[in-house]
C-alpha cells in the first residue's frame, strides 16, 4: 500500500485556496542555505508568514535552468555540506516541522545516480509531496513518473511561453500534480518588469485543462505575484527570496527579511 | 549495414535523449526538423560542399609520417585536420550549423569554447555570413588561450567570460545553455561537439563525418598504393573529431581507438577520462558517461589541453564503448607533452595538445602496433598551445 498523504496534502492546498478564491504561495529556497540547521528555521519563519507550501531546491553543481542567484546558493549549500541526501532530509524536515506540503526540486542526474526508485521511496518516506526536475521534459518523464506515482509522489511538469498547443496537450495528458508555468523565457532570476506573457500562457492552459497552474521564474515582487495570482492557481517566488538570504549578514536578519517578504507576497496572492 | 543511429528519440542504445528545460524543447524539436530537411536537400549540400572546398580547404590531406614511422616501426598516417581553415576540424561543424541558422532565419549565434578552436571557428563563419556572435569561455581558458580570444575579437565576436565552477569548458557550456534558455526565439546555439540534447550529437556527427568519408576514399586511392588502415586513433574530449573519423568506419574491419585525457593520472581524480574512468549519468542534456560523485554532483575535469578538459562525452561514444565498437584509452598530461615535442621535432608539425594525446598513445603502444597502418586524426594545430607549453618548459 502506498502512502499518498504527501501528494494529497499538496492537492488539498489548491482546493482550499480555490474555495477562498485566491492563489497559493509557494516560496522557494535552496536546502542547506546558509547551513543545514538554519535552513529549516528559515522555512519555519516563512510558514508562519503565510506560505502555503514550499519548493525546496536540492543543491546541484550544474543547474542549467537556474540563473546566477540560485546557482550561487546551490554552490554555497554544497560547500556547507548539503548535497542530494542532505537536501532531501531538509525537505522532509520542512514538511514535518511546518505541516505544509513540500515539493523537492532537483535535476535529473542526481536522481539517476541514486536510482529513480530509491529516490522516490526515500522522498515519500520523508514526507515530500511532489518532485520537480528542471531538465525533465514530458518526452523523457515516463520512467520517472511511474516511480513517483508508485511511491505516492506527485510529478510536476513544465509549460513555457514557447510551448505550443500540441506539446501542452501532451504535458496535460501525462497528468502532473500541477503545471509549472514558466512566466519568462529565461532562467530563474529576479526581474524588474512583470512578465507580459503569463496571460497568454494561462489562457492556453485553461483552454485545455483544470490541472492547477503555478507560475514561477522572474516573479520577484508582490506586484508581480498579484498579477500572476490573478491568472493562475499558484505562484512560486525563488531568486528574490534566495537573494535576501545570501545578502543577510546573519541568520536572524535573514529570517526577519524573509518573514516580511513572504508576508507581503501572501497578501498579494489574496487580492 | 548497421542500424541507423540515433533512433527517433535521439537514443544511441540507452544513451543520448533530450533532457532539457521545457523552454528549449520546442527549439530542439524545430532544430531537428530543420536539420533533417536541410540534410535531405541537395542545394544545402551544394552550398556547404562549395564552402568546405573553397573556404575551409577540404578535403584535408592524408600525410605519411615517414620519419616517425621508421622510428616506431609502423606505418603512421596523419589525417591533417590541422590544415583546415582556422586550424582544426571544428569548422566542419560550425559551417554547417551557421548555414542552417541562416536557413532557420535566426540572426544571432552563440557558442561555448574550451581551447578556443570552436569559438574561433564559430566567429569565423559568423563573420563570413554576417551574423551576430557571442562566445562563452571560462576565465581559466581565457588565460591559457589568450591568442584565440584575440582572434575571436578580430573576427567580430563578443567573448563572454565565465567565472562559475572551474571556469572551464563545462561551465562555458552551461552558461551558453542559460543564454539560450533566455534568447531561444532569435538565437541558435552552435554546440562545438557531439554532446548536448538530441539533435546535437546526431547533427554534429553528420557534419563531422566528412573526415572519415574522405579518409576512406583517400586510403582507397590506387595512385599511391596505400594500404587500408588497421587502426584509427583520435583524441576524445566531447568526441566530435573522433566520431567524425570513426563513424564511417563502423562497418569496416578497422580497430577504432579513442584517447581520453588522463590528466595527472586516473588515480588522482584530476583527469578528463569520462569513458575510461566515469559512470553513466545525464550531463548537458544527454545520458552518457561522465565524471560525478556518489550523489550525482558533476566533478570537475582536468587536462593540460583545454579541449579535453570536460567531464562528459558524446552519447554515441558511450554507446560505442558499451557495444564494443571502439576501444577507449587514456594518456596523461606528460605523455601528451612528450608527443607534442616529438611530432614537432620529427615531422615538422606542431600538433594541438588535444591531438598530441592521440599521438602519445601510438608512441606508448608502438610495440603492439608494429608493422600496422595506423591513422591518427590530427584534429588541430598547436599554435594556440605554444605559449602554454613554453611556460611549462620554463
Amino acid at each position: 500500500m502506498v502512502d499518498c498523504d504527501g501528494r494529497a496534502a499538496l492537492e488539498e492546498i489548491f482546493r482550499k485556496a480555490s474555495q477562498e478564491n485566491r492563489a497559493v504561495l509557494l516560496p522557494y529556497l535552496t536546502a542547506g542555505l546558509p547551513d543545514p540547521i538554519s535552513s529549516l528555521e528559515l522555512f519555519v519563519a516563512m510558514a508562519e508568514a503565510g506560505a502555503d507550501g514550499f519548493e525546496v531546491g536540492i543543491p546541484y553543481s550544474d543547474p542549467l535552468m537556474d540563473g546566477p542567484t540560485i546557482h550561487e546558493a546551490g554552490l554555497a549549500a554544497l560547500r556547507s555540506g548539503t548535497s542530494l541526501g542532505g537536501g532531501l532530509e531538509i525537505a522532509g524536515a520542512v514538511a514535518k516541522e511546518t505541516g505544509k506540503p513540500v515539493i523537492a526540486m532537483s535535476y535529473v542526474n542526481p536522481v539517476l545516480r541514486i536510482g529513480i526508485e530509491k529516490f522516490a521511496t526515500r522522498s515519500a518516506e520523508l514526507g515530500i509531496s511532489a518532485v520537480i526536475l528542471a531538465d525533465l521534459p514530458v518526452d523523457e518523464s515516463a520512467p520517472f513518473q511511474e516511480a513517483f506515482d508508485a511511491a505516492g509522489l506527485g510529478t510536476v511538469l513544465f509549460v513555457a511561453p514557447t510551448t505550443g498547443m500540441e506539446r501542452l496537450r501532451a504535458v496535460v495528458q501525462a497528468e502532473p500534480v500541477f503545471l509549472y508555468g514558466i512566466a519568462e523565457v529565461g532562467v530563474t532570476g529576479e526581474r524588474e518588469e512583470a512578465s507580459q506573457r503569463v496571460g497568454d500562457l494561462a489562457a492556453s492552459v485553461r483552454s485545455v485543462t483544470d490541472i492547477p497552474l503555478v507560475l514561477g521564474v522572474g516573479i520577484s515582487t508582490p506586484d508581480h505575484a498579484a498579477r500572476a495570482a490573478a491568472v493562475a492557481d499558484g505562484v512560486i517566488v525563488g531568486s528574490a527570496l534566495v537573494r535576501r538570504v545570501l545578502d543577510a549578514p546573519d541568520v536572524a536578519s535573514a529570517t526577519e527579511s524573509l518573514s516580511s517578504a513572504v508576508s507581503d507576497l501572501a497578501k498579494a496572492v489574496r487580492v | 549495414m548497421t542500424t541507423p543511429l540515433p533512433d527517433g528519440q535521439g537514443r544511441f542504445g540507452e544513451f543520448g535523449g533530450r533532457y532539457a528545460p521545457e523552454t528549449l524543447m520546442p527549439a530542439l524539436l524545430k532544430l531537428e526538423d530543420a536539420f533533417q530537411s536541410a540534410w535531405a536537400d541537395p542545394t544545402f549540400h551544394e552550398e556547404l560542399g562549395e564552402l568546405l572546398r573553397t573556404f575551409v580547404g577540404r578535403p584535408t590531406p592524408v600525410y605519411r609520417a615517414d620519419r616517425l614511422s621508421t622510428q616506431l616501426g609502423l606505418n603512421l598516417l596523419l589525417k591533417r585536420e590541422d590544415l583546415a581553415h582556422t586550424g582544426a576540424h571544428k569548422i566542419n561543424n560550425t559551417m554547417g550549423q551557421a548555414l542552417l541558422t541562416r536557413r532557420m532565419g535566426k540572426p544571432r549565434i552563440i557558442a561555448e569554447t574550451g581551447a578556443g578552436q570552436h569559438g574561433v571557428a564559430t566567429a569565423t563563419v559568423c563573420s563570413l555570413l554576417g551574423m551576430e556572435c557571442a562566445v562563452y569561455m571560462g576565465v581559466k581558458d581565457i588565460e591559457r588561450q589568450a591568442l584565440n580570444v584575440y582572434r575571436m575579437e578580430l573576427l567580430g565576436a563578443k567573448v563572454i567570460p565565465v567565472t562559475s565552477g572551474a571556469a572551464t569548458l563545462k561551465d562555458a557550456v552551461s552558461e551558453a545553455m542559460r543564454d539560450w534558455v533566455s534568447t531561444v526565439e532569435d538565437t541558435h546555439y552552435i554546440i562545438g561537439s557531439v554532446v548536448g540534447p538530441h539533435p546535437y550529437p546526431w547533427m554534429v556527427r553528420e557534419l563531422q563525418k566528412v573526415i572519415g568519408e574522405e579518409l576512406i576514399v583517400q586510403l582507397d586511392g590506387s595512385s599511391l598504393a596505400r594500404t587500408p588502415a588497421d587502426v584509427i586513433v583520435a583524441c576524445v574530449g566531447g568526441g566530435s573529431n573522433s566520431i567524425g573519423v570513426f563513424h564511417p568506419y563502423l562497418d569496416e574491419d578497422v580497430e577504432l581507438v579513442g584517447v581520453e585525457a588522463a590528466g595527472h593520472g586516473l588515480e588522482t581524480k584530476e583527469h578528463g577520462a569520462s569513458l575510461v574512468a566515469g559512470s553513466p549519468g545525464v550531463l548537458h542534456g544527454a545520458e552518457t558517461y561522465m565524471l560525478q560523485d556518489d550523489e550525482g554532483q558533476v566533478r570537475e575535469a582536468h587536462s593540460i589541453s583545454a579541449g579535453l578538459d570536460y567531464p562528459g562525452v558524446g552519447p554515441e561514444h558511450a554507446y560505442f564503448k558499451e557495444a564494443g565498437l571502439a576501444r577507449y584509452v587514456s594518456v596523461t598530461d606528460s605523455e601528451a607533452l612528450e608527443a607534442f615535442a616529438l611530432l614537432s621535432e620529427t615531422e615538422g608539425i606542431i600538433p594541438a595538445l588535444e591531438s598530441a594525446h592521440a599521438i602519445a598513445w601510438v608512441l606508448r603502444e608502438a610495440e603492439s602496433l608494429a608493422g600496422k597502418t595506423v591513422v591518427v586524426n590530427l584534429s588541430g594545430r598547436g599554435d594556440k598551445d605554444v605559449d602554454q607549453v613554453k611556460a611549462l618548459n620554463g
